[in-house]
């Protein structure tokens, strides 16, 4: 076995990094969407907004996310005629499915944590800067804390989002082909442990740092905006 | 709830085997985190490239991919090339030993960064007063250096661990009988997967909680210390 | 005094008898009921464990049980984490490249399940459209993907356990297995909503020419010795008597 002939398996690789993004993209775009009303929740002065969203982001800090991804898979399982009641097992059904919802979660709970502690370190001046202006509560949000918050919280969160990509391979232990699960395929079929492995750690390595490198751009970009700014 | 026909008590007994690999590789992740510290700030160029190869690395692949090139993958290159020396040798990974080093080993890359941040937040001038009190230099390491690094370094380090001993239920998938390998042969056999599984989630969420008092309470310890 | 002596005999016995025994390290599954599984008391038992056990009793050797993933069974007896697998592994061409096998220790077909009352036909036109459940890299998964991948979409898992628990909540229509296996499972609680359906297939192309003992290659001694000791079970009891407990009909197949 050797390098060259695992180059007739780069097609079944790509179906798989496909999938990898996929995964990646879907739970990372909803994630942050569900993560921001999150974060709100848990600074919110209303105990019934704090606590669920405290044990929402506890429970989903403090396992693992094979844990929880066994959990929903085949743990809904056990609830099949509950949830077809609910008309919901046709998408627990599908893997892939499962894979973006409790991708989504987990990262939806790391992200509102980072967004929590962004939005806390707003500068007062900011703030009242803002509500001197006579901006109301949305508005300011909208305007002055969220955007403030971003750029803080802008580095933090492409960790999250590289950390997020490269998790998304323990889908490969619910079925999915992603990359990792090709790889494991074609360890079954060719018994060519390290070269497969080793092929699959540098692709993710390629990715990590494409990601790493467009996160500092877009840094870069948003620094540079404050600095105009001032 | 929590009974699955007597498969409960093995899941719970699981919780030995999670926490000795995880404070195995915590204290393999210390010392490679140490080493990494220093290799990062030596003035040896090799050395330096070397450790930031390290690094490099290990934030870019899954944690997946490096538990089974640890597991499978090395011991079977190792012998391969020795074979084509003419020697034939025995490399034998055991799931605990191969966990261990894994994860060891990935998670030291995160506690040379934590040294990292912590050797550089101590003041120059106290390197420079113990040179001059005619201190050599691991005598300085042990007296000065160390007792302040450890300060500075235990909330990263507990945010290590926090996050290693998540980890540790990656070693499920070779066989080292865990908490979630547990869970999985309950959830199998009983065919209540969610019951099992989420008891093996609050069994980590307790082990969280506990790591998080425990620190908590030595940071407090060490603040004092180091404040006096 | 007597008493320290005896202990210190006794002590010397037993390490000289740990030191001349040979240990054999057996490579299994543990997640393939009723041939290998993990109890509750979470040891190793079934069919293949016996089977072992009774072999290694034979050959006068400690056997050690290793268990390890079904897709990382082979690596796992390649890089010698183990040095033979005994876990109902079919020998077959495509796995004769890489390891050597001994003479098989037993035979099953492969079959399929769907849930009762569901009269899907076990034939090209029938399973077009469905989705199969089976356990990846197995004779059965090439097996079905060889005869009906075309119409239907094989679903691999890494054990058949976790393709059981997808067939139970209906994320698989049918499951295909080792016909044993299939039996067992139809017989337990969760199984009871299934039946076996369509014929005994035991195509040699895809099937293999029965369960054997998986070795390394150019282990020929450790090869004659395990055969000659599944030819000593089998002449003198110990295999029938294994059989007996597991199933109640023979499992070895034509001689």
């Amino acid at each position: 076995m050797n390098f060259e002939m695992l180059m007739g398996y780069a097609p079944r690789l790509l179906d798989g990094l496909w999938i990898t993004i996929g995964i990646t993209g879907l739970s990372v775009l909803i994630g942050l969407i569900l993560a921001v009303p999150l974060a709100l929740m848990r600074l919110s002065s209303y105990k019934v907004f704090q606590w669920p969203s405290y044990f929402f982001v506890f429970y989903f800090r403090g396992t693992p996310l094979l844990v929880q991804l066994f959990l929903v898979y085949y743990g809904s399982g056990q609830f099949r005629v509950e949830l077809t009641e609910l008309g919901l097992w046709g998408y627990f059904r599908e893997a892939y499915f499962c894979a973006v919802f409790t991708l989504t979660l987990n990262t939806c709970a790391y992200t509102a944590e980072i967004l929590r502690g962004a939005i806390q370190s707003v500068p007062k001046g900011e703030i009242e800067a803002g509500r001197a202006c006579g901006m109301s509560g949305v508005l300011l949000y909208r305007r002055i804390i969220l955007p403030s918050a971003l750029r803080t919280a802008w580095p933090a969160y492409g960790n999250e989002v590289i950390f997020l990509m490269q998790a998304s391979s323990l889908v490969s232990i619910i079925t999915l082909l992603d990359l990792t699960g090709v790889a494991r395929r074609i360890i079954s079929e060719t018994f060519a442990v390290y070269e497969v492995y080793l092929l699959i750690a540098a692709a993710y390595l390629v990715i990590t740092y494409v990601l790493v490198f467009v996160f500092k751009r877009v840094e870069t970009h948003l620094q540079r905006h404050v600095q105009s700014m001032s | 709830m929590f009974d699955l026909d007597g498969y409960a008590p093995i899941i719970i007994a699981g919780i030995k085997n999670t926490l000795m690999v995880g404070l195995s590789a915590m204290c393999l992740a210390i010392i490679f985190g140490l080493i990494g510290a220093w290799a990062k700030t030596a003035s040896n160029w090799f050395i330096r490239s070397f450790a930031n190869v390290y690094t490099t690395v290990v934030r870019g692949v899954p944690e997946l991919i490096l538990l089974l090139l640890f597991y499978y993958g090395f011991p079977q290159l190792i012998q391969d090339m020795a074979e084509s020396f003419g020697y034939e040798i025995l490399v034998d990974l055991n799931p605990f030993l191969a966990g261990t080093l894994t994860i060891g080993f990935i998670y030291g890359a995160f506690c040379t960064e934590v040294f990292r941040g912590a050797f550089a937040s101590i003041p120059l001038g106290q390197a420079e007063s113990a040179k001059a009190l005619g201190m050599s230099g691991p005598l300085m390491y042990r007296r000065i250096l160390l007792p302040q690094v450890m300060h500075f370094a235990l909330p990263g380090l507990g945010n290590v661990w926090l996050v290693l001993i998540k980890a540790t239920a990656l070693i499920s998938i070779i066989q080292l009988d865990e908490i979630m390998r547990m869970a999985k042969i309950a959830a199998n056999a009983t065919r209540e997967p969610f019951t099992a599984y989420f008891l093996a989630s609050l069994l980590f969420l307790a082990i969280t909680v506990v790591s998080m008092v425990g620190q908590h309470y030595l940071e407090k310890k060490w603040s004092r210390a180091g404040a006096h | 005094m007597k008493f320290a002596t005896r202990i210190l005999v006794a002590l010397l016995a037993t390490a000289s008898i740990y030191g001349q025994a040979e240990t054999l390290k057996m490579g299994t599954e543990g997640a393939y009921a009723p041939f290998n599984l993990v109890n509750k008391e979470g040891q190793l038992e079934g069919f293949d464990i016996d089977i072992g056990n009774a072999l290694c009793a034979e050959m006068k050797v400690e056997c050690e049980w290793v268990t390890a993933d079904w897709d990382g069974i082979i690596p796992a007896l390649m890089s010698k984490k183990f040095d033979s697998i005994v876990a109902s592994m079919s020998i077959t061409d495509e796995r004769k490249q890489k390891i050597d096998f001994t003479k098989k220790y037993y035979t099953s077909p492969v079959k399929f399940a769907r849930p009762k009352g569901s009269k899907v036909d076990i034939s090209v036109e029938g399973l077009k459209g469905k989705v199969i459940g089976v356990q990846g890299s197995t004779v059965t998964e090439n097996f079905v993907k060889g005869m009906f991948g075309d119409v239907a979409e094989v679903k691999a898992y890494g054990g058949q356990d976790e393709a059981n628990l997808d067939f139970v909540s209906g994320r698989v229509d049918l499951i295909a297995a080792d016909s044993f296996v299939l039996y067992d499972f139809l017989a337990s609680e969760d199984g009871a909503f299934a039946e076996a359906a369509g014929p005994d297939f035991d195509n040699p192309k895809y099937l293999g020419e029965g369960i054997g003992i998986g070795i390394r290659k150019g282990d020929d001694e450790l090869k004659a010795r395990l055969n000659k000791a599944i030819k000593a079970i089998r002449a003198n009891g110990t295999y029938q008597k294994i059989n007996e407990k597991y199933f109640a009909f023979d499992v070895y197949g034509a001689e």
